[in-house]
């Protein structure tokens, strides 16, 4: 089963598989499949690049969905709370809080370890640092996005909720929150495109993604401009790719709208 | 006869109901501890470590980084909106070789990230030196700091032109009707009519484009600029003090706070005509 399932893969790999694009039209020049070109590397970090932002994008969500719940509760503390994060989040540049995220984890974990007295050199995951940072960034751009949702739906409709003698929960589920995906769809498009950029800060940090696999190969080769140039249109496809497949999420989910 | 026999007697008001300790309530005390305490073990960190010879070494430079980021974004920011005027007029204008060009620059610009820009003209355009140095442009591309500027620049020319096409097309098609019926011409309609009510408009969207220029122009610390984030990564390799990165945190989010509350405060003042 897994090995007719990883054949489907490979054959169906856009980078190096029977019908890639580098296998096409790489040849046997720079950015061909295996020892001699730099495809199948530069594939390996488009797949990084993609799995770090899939893999992003759920915590970022979620914990924008609870911040965006504080700050639209009645408790004032609570509000409090959740601007604090987003107006530290926000103002710090994407950057810094990868560095903040990485160093600080690993500065904590080695004196915490260290009082347990091991003394070694403690590296942390990068590909978890970066999720985290990119993740706290996320979250607090998209509990933005949702509280202007939250504003946009009617009290009246919590209130039929009551009247129906709905739970709170699912009151939540099952009328606000498929009004909320509607409204809120097309900001979090744009949220998930500046995600896809922001993945590139990772490459600071080593993470082989693939800014840092074509500077890998541009340094190597010494075909600078060659290389950043296929990154740039790496992650133009990949921008291209989303906002087309997302089009089809936005349609599926003005479904039910009336049209005009 | 009234039917009211007897009046009731004068009363003190209801006590006022206690509210009750609800678990948002509970959670929101306990966010905010969770709060304090990093601020308390922030502030500890830093009077702990507090070493007035790291201070005096490297509290210059960061002054100095500080000044080389507001430069580095100003200067862009100005250059950027000259950029944008021809981009966002071609990309409304009838002309479809034009509408196509500048919507490919926009497109392209806007999404890719900076950082591959910023490599692709740094170290692209640096690897074409003999070419560079018969055009006599080497100076230019040998440099980080110009590298940075110019891709700052058309990074954000790509930004400023949306947000300028999109503010003069909000403006409604009747104010250049009513300006075209008062018998004013074409260049002088779109100067003292539609763009005053364009830029006020734009406004919000150009404060939130610097703010996110102050953010981005950290990138060009990777290429060996030493602005405010160039030299908290010096300092940082130097003392391998956790500090440096919170100095520099402090610094960029006074920074755009500030900004924000100038730019409310410009919004407040600029639209007090449109107060109802």
């Amino acid at each position: 089963m897994s090995g007719w399932l990883s054949a489907l893969f490979d054959t169906l790999d856009p980078f190096c598989g029977p019908v890639g694009i580098f296998t096409w039209l790489g040849g046997t020049g720079l950015v061909s499949c295996g020892d001699t070109g730099w495809g199948d590397e530069i594939a390996f970090g488009v797949k990084v690049t993609i799995s770090l932002a899939l893999a992003t994008l759920p915590v970022g969500l979620l914990i924008g969905f609870l911040i965006a719940l504080a700050a639209q509760s009645q408790e004032k503390l609570l509000r409090l709370a959740a601007g604090i994060y987003t107006t530290i989040f926000r103002g710090l540049p994407e950057l810094l809080t990868l560095f903040i995220v990485y160093y600080g984890a690993q500065t904590l974990l080695q004196s915490v370890l260290a009082a347990f007295g091991y003394e070694g050199r403690v590296e942390i995951n990068a590909f978890v640092a970066g999720m985290v940072a990119l993740a706290v960034v996320f979250s607090s751009y998209s509990s933005e996005v949702l509280l202007s949702a939250f504003r946009a739906i009617p009290r009246g409709q919590y209130e039929a909720g009551d009247s129906l003698g709905l739970h709170r929960g699912k009151t939540m589920v099952l009328i606000i929150l498929p009004q909320l995906v509607r409204i809120a769809l097309p900001g979090l498009t744009n949220l998930w495109l500046i995600l896809l950029k922001d993945t590139s800060y990772v490459s600071v940090i080593g993470l082989a993604d693939i800014v840092r696999q074509t500077g890998i190969a541009a340094r190597v080769s010494k075909e600078a401009f060659f290389f950043y140039f296929l990154a740039c249109l790496l992650y133009l496809a990949l921008a291209m790719i989303s906002s087309y497949g997302l089009g089809f999420v936005e349609r599926w989910a003005k479904r039910s709208e009336v049209s005009r | 006869m009234s039917a009211v026999e007897h009046l009731i007697p004068p009363r003190p008001a209801p006590p006022v109901a206690k509210r009750p300790l609800t678990a948002s309530k509970v959670f929101g005390i306990g966010v905010l501890l969770l709060w304090a305490l990093l601020a308390l073990a922030l502030v500890s960190m830093v009077i702990e470590g507090w070493d007035p010879a790291k201070f005096e070494r490297y509290g210059p430079r960061y002054l100095n980084g500080l000044w080389t980021t507001l430069t580095l974004v100003g200067i862009s920011i100005l250059f950027g909106a000259v950029l944008s005027l021809p981009i966002a007029f071609a990309r409304m204008s009838q002309n479809r070789v034009l509408n196509a060009i500048a919507y490919a620059y926009v497109y392209v610009f806007r999404s890719t990230p900076l950082l591959a820009q910023l490599f692709l003209i740094y170290y692209g355009l640096g690897s074409f030196r003999p070419q560079l140095e018969a055009v006599g442009l080497w100076w230019f591309f040998r440099e980080a700091w110009y590298c940075g500027l110019f891709s700052l620049t058309l990074n954000t020319a790509a930004y400023q032109a949306e947000i300028l096409r999109g503010a003069i097309q909000s403006v409604p098609v009747g104010q250049h009707e009513g300006a075209a019926a008062l018998g004013i011409s074409k260049r002088v309609s779109f100067w003292k009519i539609v763009l005053p009510q364009a830029l006020i408009v734009a406004l919000r969207p150009y404060g939130n484009e610097i703010i996110l220029m102050i953010k981005g122009s950290a990138v060009v610390a990777i290429v060996t600029v030493y602005d405010l984030m160039g030299e908290t990564r010096y300092a940082f390799s130097r003392t391998f003090d956790y500090q440096t990165y919170l100095w520099a945190a402090i610094f960029y989010l006074t920074m755009v706070e500030a900004l924000r509350h100038l730019w409310n405060f410009i919004e407040r003042r600029l639209t007090r005509h449109l107060v109802r």
